[in-house]
């Protein structure tokens, strides 16, 4: 399937990915070249197959209800680009 | 033209579980920002969830007890989204195998008739953290102690025709949800949050109009309030001629209105897929059944055990239990007390009324339901009358000691000794000679301004049947 | 004595014939010396390595005799190691120093090994070159113009080239295998859910997993005695016992039966590769192994599956670096979309927004039946391929890769390097364990067979492996080139 410009700048967006003007063609040339070769999935029927998520047919464990983690606030916020008074910073967000 | 209006409910209940869904933090409401905030909660990479069982088993629970089908297999998908209070950049949700599938709940209206509202599914996912807005150097301040909370979105069926339905659909989820422990569901908290789905078609027809949905509602006036008037702003609309746009919506209750959350957000494209970190939840019937049978007395079998056991009105007993804690406060007061009609009356009006006045809760009460219950031991017992019954229950709610204690200190025994009574009738007959000539004139009813005078005398504190009894023999 | 196996180092740790802190400082003088010009290392870790040594040194002065105390070892960049810088092979996390461990890790603490240090990858694990890592191309011993493979390239250069005993690596669809057969190492990929994800960087993780990447079989055993068995902090971590995959390993291969998959002998597997594959499968008829051709039907669409579920699920595990925790954040934003994306497309190189822009189309509306859904039920006749061989035959044998390494910058277009995988994506897409093992020269370049075993049979594998390496000698071939040049043997 070919991909247009329009397509893949709304793709980059989802994906909140910045793609300069001089990129998008070969960025929508190389997906859409990935996009041929995926599609050879659709050579084959497969209806009535059941997806298969995990490789194994094993379900979730159980963890008890229980408080086990520490304040590790300030280790982790030596890691922050911007913190302040315990917060992580982020340019201002309008609601 | 005449419209109905078509309503669906959205309710999120934070489950009260110690730790997070996925986590080990700590779930405790108010702690200082980030400091319950672990690396799993922060989305460092490397980090997995393992999910809480506790949160499963209060799901089941919600579910056995609004009759609901209970996923076998429930499975956990990722909604991607960014937001800076999303760490992973998806949240982690039920999609196509919800825990809680098709249920309903039994809602009374005021009119005394009952509406069985739907429930669709209910399905456990992931809190987000806050964004704080105030200033920090002009950017926006990240607290994620609340990030990976559990939840529980309870989804209704568009069934709900008024926002009285819908009130009373919120109430009685409420109720349940504090019977059954599994969340605080303080609106005003965001425990519990409410996201309303509204629609109008003109009566009689059989598609949906376009909806909108008003977000995070945190008062049940106020979804009753946001209705009324997002249902009148779309009538005004479709009668000019115009049409709705399916859209998010935030009521405002400054202005009583609901105001449209323009963003710059493309359309939303969630772009689920089963989360791959999580496996399949799967339970057998061994487990529904031990949780059904650790379900405490729900709302409507205890309204009916009330109305059977206690001999109370549907009324009064649907008061009654309205609220769990009410409820057992109530049990307490009528079995100490052992007249059931009359702890129903000073359960529901005067405590009721003092704590409503306050905004307190049960827990709140400075009147504990035995204190209560030996007030009216009191009353059936002839210490006091009911009336004097009022002020010894206005002084217990300063004075912490016993009931009998209080009645003493303010010498508000009732007098039944017969020579003390003897002289306030002597007194009032003389006094009154009068009304004393009606009476032997056959005006019977006189007796009655008597004994009020004997009463007043008293202070209230004579036996009201014995001064009756008296003067009758002292006037012959 | 860097030259040795695991095995052999540890014998002579116990017999005291050598110290850990003597052959730690070894493998760090090997580095210092090779590391310029391999580019396997990201992270040296000197200091700690030789405490590590020393406190090695003392534990066994005590008593202590576990079979990996003091064995110099390096990890992928991709597992978290606390206090140390954790890169993941991208400019993301170019400042990142991790506050915890993998378990992994943790796993080889315990165990008292020495961490010489981090070696380089492709960005992400999306990568079959090492190309992608923001540190730079790694180099392959045996020429030094010629890619190591990937994503796990800096550890399997890192084990070629003496650099360290043994390393960790992840493979996500050929990340162990194929760079193992590029050096000329030994490389294994064990059962999903065998060993634990927690704190191994995600990419794709319902194909992720980690594994051993050595000079031998043996080795590969000993190493995956350590890092297998159940960690509750990962619940695709499997409840299973963990029994010695040293114990079998000398067992006789009469009347083995060897699947040879015909789809892996096809078009586009070069002579060279497909003759010494053939070769080593004569050399187990001698064994007294028999050997059959399997079916894998669907095996042709496990590249096109794969590069929809992987991608899928890497787009939403890469969401989290936004630069508001940790890691990267672009310079001065003017608001939170332009921090998102800037962070973003600064912070991750071109092959990793590839993925994520095809994993985010697979999964936007309108879209997901036709490639993730469809992927998924592609997933499931792939591993009913293989269970269907796997009735009739203990193993299966092919080729790793279809060639041998090829030159740096020689494979500019995305599709035909995704194509390099194609034997080995299906054994990640079916959860399978699969090792790669050498199996002759090219060239001058190691080329590698890759053998893979029924769920949670890596000890058959393991067997299967040792006894060709008991019988040939290609995987103890040396680059001549490094040897020289670092003036050690």
């Amino acid at each position: 399937m070919a991909l247009d410009k329009a397509e893949v700048e709304k793709i980059a967006h989802l994906a909140r990915l910045h793609i300069s003007e001089s990129e998008t063609e070969e960025v929508t040339t190389r997906i859409t070249d990935i996009l041929t070769l995926i599609d050879q999935m659709q050579s084959v029927d497969t209806e009535g197959v059941e997806p298969l998520a995990h490789p194994l047919d094993v379900v979730q464990r159980l963890r008890v209800d229980e408080i086990t983690e520490e304040d590790q606030r300030d280790r982790l916020q030596q890691l922050a680009p911007a913190s302040e008074d315990g917060l992580y910073l982020v340019p201002k967000v309008l609601e | 033209m005449e419209w109905e209006t078509v309503i669906g409910l959205e309710v999120h209940v934070s489950l009260s579980t110690k730790s997070k869904l996925f986590s080990g933090s700590s779930t405790e409401f108010g702690a200082p920002p980030n400091t319950q905030a672990s690396i799993f909660d922060c989305a460092l990479p490397g980090t997995l969830p393992v999910f809480n069982e506790e949160a499963l088993r209060m799901a089941v629970r919600f579910g056995v007890a609004i009759g609901a089908e209970i996923g076998k297999r429930s499975v956990f998908d990722r909604k991607n989204y960014f937001y800076p209070d999303l760490p992973k950049g998806y949240q982690v949700t039920q999609l196509d195998f919800p825990t809680v599938g098709k249920g309903s709940l039994t809602v009374t209206l005021a009119d005394g008739s009952e509406k069985v509202i739907g429930v669709t599914r209910a399905h456990i996912e992931e809190n987000a953290g806050k964004s704080l807005h105030e200033e920090f150097s002009g950017m926006s301040g990240i607290d994620l102690n609340r990030a990976g909370e559990p939840l529980l979105e309870i989804v209704s069926e568009p069934e709900i025709t008024c926002a009285e339905e819908a009130v009373a659909y919120l109430k009685k989820l409420h109720t349940i949800i504090r019977y059954l422990d599994i969340s605080d569901a303080i609106m005003a908290q965001g425990s519990m949050r409410c996201d309303v789905n509204v629609s109008i078609r003109p009566k009689g027809a059989t598609e949906l109009g376009t909806r909108t949905e008003i977000k995070n509602i945190n008062s049940f006036r106020f979804v009753e309030k946001a209705i009324y008037s997002e249902v009148a702003r779309q009538q005004e609309i479709l009668e000019d001629g115009g049409r709705i746009i399916q859209e998010t919506r935030r009521y405002n209750a400054d202005k009583d209105e609901t105001t449209s959350m323009r963003s710059k957000e493309v359309a939303n494209d969630y772009r689920y897929f089963p989360e791959p970190d999580l496996l399949p939840i799967v339970i057998d019937d061994e487990y529904i059944a031990a949780v059904r049978a650790q379900l405490p007395e729900l709302p409507d079998a205890r309204e009916a055990r009330f109305v059977e056991d206690y001999s109370l009105s549907n009324y009064d007993a649907g008061v009654l239990v309205s609220s769990r804690e009410l409820a057992e406060y109530y049990e307490i007061v009528a079995r100490s007390s052992g007249d059931s009609k009359l702890a129903a009356n000073w359960v529901s009006q005067d405590l009721l009324g003092l704590l409503n006045k306050n905004n307190w809760s049960i827990a709140d009460s400075p009147i504990q339901a035995e204190r209560l219950a030996t007030l009216i031991t009191r009353i059936k017992d002839n210490t006091i009358s009911g009336k004097i019954a009022k002020t010894v229950f206005e002084a217990m709610i300063i004075d912490e000691s016993g009931v009998d204690a209080i009645i003493e200190s303010k010498g508000l025994k009732q007098v039944t000794d017969s020579g003390e009574i003897e002289k306030l009738v002597l007194e009032v007959i003389e006094n009154n000679p009068e009304q004393v000539q009606q009476y032997k004139d056959g005006k019977a009813q006189v007796i009655g301004f008597l004994v009020g005078q004997c009463m007043q005398l008293s202070k209230g504190k004579a036996n009201p049947g014995q001064v009756n009894e008296l003067l009758r023999e002292k006037m012959q | 004595m860097i030259n040795s196996t695991v095995a052999e180092i540890s014998a002579a740790l116990a017999a005291g014939d050598i110290s850990s802190v003597e052959i730690t400082q070894a493998y760090l003088n090997r580095i210092a010396t090779l590391n310029g010009e391999l580019n396997a290392f990201i992270t040296v870790c000197e200091d700690s390595a030789l405490l590590q040594a020393k406190a090695a040194d003392d534990a066994r002065a005590k008593g202590n005799n576990s079979p990996l105390l003091g064995i110099p070892l390096a990890h992928k960049d991709i597992f978290c190691t606390k206090d140390i810088l954790t890169t993941c092979g991208s400019r993301m996390l170019h400042n990142f120093v991790s506050p915890y461990n993998a378990t992994v890790v943790e796993r080889f603490i315990d165990a008292g090994t020495v961490l010489l240090g981090k070696t380089n990858m492709d960005e992400f694990a999306m990568g079959s070159s090492n190309e992608t890592s923001y540190f730079g191309d790694v180099k392959n011993p045996w020429n030094t113009e010629f890619v190591p493979g990937g994503s796990s390239g800096g550890s399997a250069t890192a084990v070629a080239a003496d650099l360290c005993a043994m390393a960790t690596g992840t493979d996500t669809g050929g990340s162990i295998r194929q760079p193992a057969a590029f050096c000329g190492v030994t490389g294994f990929k064990p059962s999903y859910g065998r060993v634990s994800r927690w704190g191994m960087i995600a990419f794709a993780s319902s194909l992720d997993q980690a594994g051993p990447i050595t000079k031998s079989a043996e080795d590969a055993a000993l190493m995956l005695n350590v890092m297998s068995g159940l960690d509750k902090k990962d619940s695709t971590s499997i409840d299973r016992p963990v029994e010695d995959f040293t114990a079998s390993l000398d067992q006789p291969l009469k009347g083995l039966r060897i699947g040879v998959p015909k789809q892996h002998f096809a078009e586009g597997l070069s002579r060279e590769v497909e003759q010494a594959v053939r070769d080593a499968l004569a050399e187990y008829e001698k064994l007294g192994a028999i050997i059959k051709e399997v079916d894998l039907t669907n095996s042709h669409l496990s590249v096109s599956a794969y590069y929809v579920v992987a991608p899928a699920e890497a787009s939403a595990n890469l969401s989290r670096f936004d630069g508001v925790r940790y890691g990267y954040r672009c310079e001065d934003p003017v608001d939170l979309e332009d921090m998102y994306k800037r962070t973003r497309s600064e912070g991750f190189g071109e092959e990793v927004k590839r993925r994520i822009m095809i994993g985010t189309y697979a999964l936007s509306a309108g879209f997901y039946d036709a490639y993730y859904r469809k992927a998924q039920k592609i997933r499931r006749l792939i591993k009913d391929d293989f269970d269907r061989a796997f009735e009739e035959v203990d193993v299966i044998i092919g080729p790793t890769s279809p060639h041998t390494a090829f030159k740096l910058g020689s494979k500019s277009d995305p599709v035909s390097m995704y194509l390099e995988d194609i034997y080995t994506i299906a054994v990640n897409l079916a959860g399978l364990p699969a090792a790669s093992i050498p199996v002759g020269m090219a060239n001058g370049l190691p080329m590698g067979m890759q053998i893979i075993g029924k769920y949670f049979d890596e000890a058959k594998i393991l067997n299967v492996a040792h006894q060709f390496q008991q019988h040939t000698d290609w995987h103890k071939q040396k680059s001549t080139a490094l040897v020289t040049a670092s003036g050690e043997a």
